[in-house]
């Protein structure tokens, strides 16, 4: 396979995750301005900074507005984490790499494109909304689906599903890493009103309010944390995707029969999900912790750039 | 405009505006009597359909000086063109012996120069000639094959009345809407394929690949490695590259992609890099080769020339086949034909005049009003004037180029072109058509896809069916025998 065409399934990948997680930081944002009118600027405020959009956002508009912020996250062609942005980006890498995507794969992510470039040409009205990012998610789905179900489990598919598990490591992180301060254990404050807003928040942010619950009952703050960064059986957790990633990177390997690095850096950062304990993360502290990670998670990107000859 | 109601029309045959509807012509008989039978808003909904299909696919091409946008369809219409074995028999022997010439002439022009020092063609033509490259001379490519992969544009005028428009032996587009065209037909109208036996078009890429590999060079791997050279997702048939890339099991490769290592080719790939047997180039000869043509051009691969030369690589087509299509050399390809092949011309040339002779030059300009004049190195559809549908002032407008450069134009009658119906909401439309049969040579035959791509005017009484100014196309049918 071309380096190039493998630099492109991996990005076309990544950014298709990136569009389905900001729709769904929109969509926690969303919830909370329903329910809590009061919290709402704080929490816009950090679902943009979530994003990594923050300071591009208040330079472009100078306040902090939910409206300003969604369409901002939405449909904004100049913000690369856009949904709008992303879905373009992720289908012009499956242009590039068209001969190595099966024609149900190619279809559905030109079809989500050609929809969603339909569906956010005019700014989304409020009660719109939950359907335009429903329509996100449900196209995202479709993809990801025809992926799973056409696709040979070869190199083309290792380096996909390494580009999606990179983002969304990234992602949770990220979410992690804006609200580290409200997972902190500090006993006054638990059970307090703002502190269940906070997790909804999160939880909804990686859609896994009701499988938490369902797993583990009591909502805590330890009990979130540990579940996004620790819990192999939930599929945005830090451990989950690395779980994936050493998989397909080991894949790679054995199909190449050359040793990568970048292997070698999965492998060890996933150890750490399999030994180590939040209390161990809590005693180095949730935000060091997670600073670090997110950096280390940049370069075993790097790292498979480099072993793969994405570029020149 | 009064060049449509003295048409023939391929599916009612010669018309006749005080005329009532005739009978269908023989090959369209079986098909009209299902198209009469089947419910018309189920057509409109068909056509529909296929609109649909097409943008899912993302069967579109780019405009070139336009943005994102401008990511467009082509125009499908699902009245296909059908053409009678018989018919197709007596093209497809005049099409070989033209290609069989078109590839000697090459070979000629770039060793000994039979063919001018004989006086059949003026010296000139050739020594200024842009898409003479002096490379090129002396150069065998491997397999002795030049152009590897044949356009010949054709359009007809009566029921036995077929002239040669153009040749196009560089590299010519369009094949991936034959193939696209013949499956939205398959899933739009099974049943209509099971009472109109029709030849199969389906297995072009198969026979790209074995076309190509069979003029792999004597160092290629057993499995010959066929790589297809894009300019990028930009360019306006970026679609098609992919296209033919994915169908024939090739890599899709670009200029940054690709270095010269080892006297090979080699493209860049996660395990390192691996030579190339075939390159499939879809970008002109000015772009191919920085160190040897334009400096600038990232498009390319810098040193690819001399791995060719040295015999490390295949490129299809060949550097400089150019020469062939050029629209001067045109206007000499019955000599060329009678000059290689010691036969007659089977297909017709249309007559052209050559303005960068004088006496040419006054005829046309005192004739522009019902000619069509071409740039000499034009194509797509840009810079041509259509006299009968041009206003006087484009007209006067035009003669002052003519006057300044004539050498760069040539010009041919205007002809009736003929017609097949398009489907509209009010019924069968006759529009105008050309036909674009692509041919694949190689070192021990020649294969010619059944039918090709069928262009088609949209605009009532437009003779223009190029894509990038409106045109569209049709499935084309070549009945079995």
């Amino acid at each position: 396979m071309l380096g190039r065409t493998a630099g492109g399934l991996f990005w076309m990948f990544r950014y298709l995750e990136r569009a389905e997680n900001t729709a769904r930081l929109i969509d926690a944002g969303h919830r909370i301005a329903l329910t809590r009118a009061s919290a709402a600027e704080d929490e816009w405020r950090s679902i943009a900074a979530t994003a990594g959009v923050l300071d591009a956002f208040i330079a472009m508009h100078g306040e902090m507005s939910g409206s300003g912020v969604t369409d901002y996250l939405l449909a904004e062609p100049s913000n690369p984490s856009s949904v709008y942005a992303s879905i373009k980006a992720a289908r012009d890498n499956a242009r590039l790499v068209r001969t190595a995507l099966t024609r149900e794969v190619w279809e559905a992510m030109n079809e989500a494109y050609l929809l969603l470039k339909d569906a956010l040409a005019e700014p989304t009205l409020r009660s719109d909304l939950p359907e335009t990012l429903s329509l996100v998610r449900h196209l995202a789905a479709q993809v990801r689906g025809a992926f799973y179900g056409t696709m040979l489990r070869n190199d083309i598919y290792s380096f996909c599903q390494a580009g999606a598990m990179i983002e969304r490591a990234d992602n949770t992180a990220r979410i992690l890493d804006v609200k580290y301060y409200v997972l902190l254990p500090s006993p006054a404050l638990v059970g307090s009103r703002a502190d269940n807003v906070q997790w909804d928040m999160i939880l909804r942010a990686v859609s896994a309010q009701r499988s938490y619950r369902w797993l583990n009952g009591d909502v805590s703050s330890f009990g979130i944390a540990e579940f996004l960064i620790f819990d192999c059986r939930m599929p945005r957790s830090l451990a989950f995707c690395y779980d994936d990633l050493v998989t397909n990177l080991r894949r790679l390997e054995n199909e190449y029969a050359i040793p990568a690095p970048s292997t070698a850096l999965a492998v060890e950062a996933d150890r750490q999900f399999n030994t180590e304990t939040m209390e161990a993360v809590f005693s180095e502290g949730l935000h060091e912790f997670l600073v670090r990670f997110i950096a280390e998670n940049g370069a075993l990107a790097s790292a498979i750039e480099n072993d793969y000859r994405f570029y020149e | 405009m009064a060049v449509s109601a003295r048409s023939f029309d391929e599916m009612l045959g010669q018309r006749d505006a005080a005329a009532a509807p005739s009978a269908p012509t023989p090959p369209y008989e079986e098909y009209s009597r299902w198209f009469d039978a089947v419910d018309q808003a189920l057509l409109e909904q068909k056509a529909a359909d296929c609109e649909r299909f097409f943008r899912r696919t993302g069967i579109t091409f780019n405009v070139y000086g336009q943005t994102e946008a401008a990511e467009r369809l082509i125009p499908f219409d699902i009245i296909p063109r059908i053409i009678a074995a018989s018919e197709w028999r007596r093209l497809t022997r005049g099409i070989e012996q033209r290609v069989r010439a078109i590839n000697a002439f090459i070979y000629d022009i770039y060793h000994r120069q039979e063919i001018l020092r004989a006086g059949r063609i003026p010296k000139r033509l050739i020594a200024a000639n842009d898409a003479f490259l002096p490379t090129m001379i002396g150069v065998d490519p491997p397999g002795g094959v030049y152009t590897h992969i044949v356009g010949v544009d054709i359009v007809r005028t009566g029921p036995d009345d077929f002239y040669v428009l153009e040749d196009n032996a560089r590299t010519p587009s369009g094949v991936s809407y034959v193939l696209e065209n013949r499956e939205t037909m398959l899933q739009m109208f099974p049943e209509l394929f099971a009472r109109v036996r029709v030849r199969e078009v389906g297995d072009y890429p198969v026979n790209l690949r074995r076309s190509l590999s069979a003029c792999a060079p004597a160092s290629a791997h057993h499995r010959a490695v066929v790589a297809v050279l894009t300019p990028g997702i930009f360019n306006s048939a970026y679609f098609e590259h992919a296209f033919l890339a994915d169908q024939m099991g090739a890599e899709l490769v670009e200029g940054s992609d690709l270095r010269v290592a080892d006297g090979r080719v080699a493209m860049r790939t996660t395990q390192g890099f691996k030579p190339i047997d075939v390159l499939y180039r879809r970008v002109d000869d000015d772009y191919l080769d920085p160190l040897s043509f334009r400096p600038e051009s990232t498009l390319g691969v810098p040193g690819v020339m001399d791995i060719y030369r040295a015999g490390g690589i295949t490129i299809a087509n060949a550097p400089g086949a150019g020469i062939a299509d050029d629209k001067a050399i045109y206007s000499y390809m019955p000599e060329i034909v009678e000059f290689y092949t010691g036969e007659k011309a089977i297909l017709k040339n249309v007559p052209t005049w050559r303005c960068a002779e004088p006496d040419a030059l006054a005829y046309v300009l005192d004739n522009l009003a019902e000619l069509v004049v071409k740039e000499v190195h034009g194509s797509g559809g840009y810079g041509m004037l259509v006299g009968p549908t041009s206003s006087a002032a484009e007209i006067e407008d035009f003669a002052q180029k003519l006057k300044t450069r004539p050498d760069n134009y040539i010009a041919q009658p205007t002809l009736a072109l003929s017609t097949v119906p398009i489907f509209t909401k009010s019924g069968l439309a006759p529009r105008h058509v050309d036909l674009r049969p692509f041919v694949l040579v190689s070192p021990d035959r020649i294969d010619i896809t059944p039918g090709g791509l069928t262009r088609v005017a949209m605009k009532e009484g437009s003779l223009v069916v190029n894509s990038s100014q409106g045109g569209g196309t049709k499935d084309t049918w070549v009945l079995e025998e």
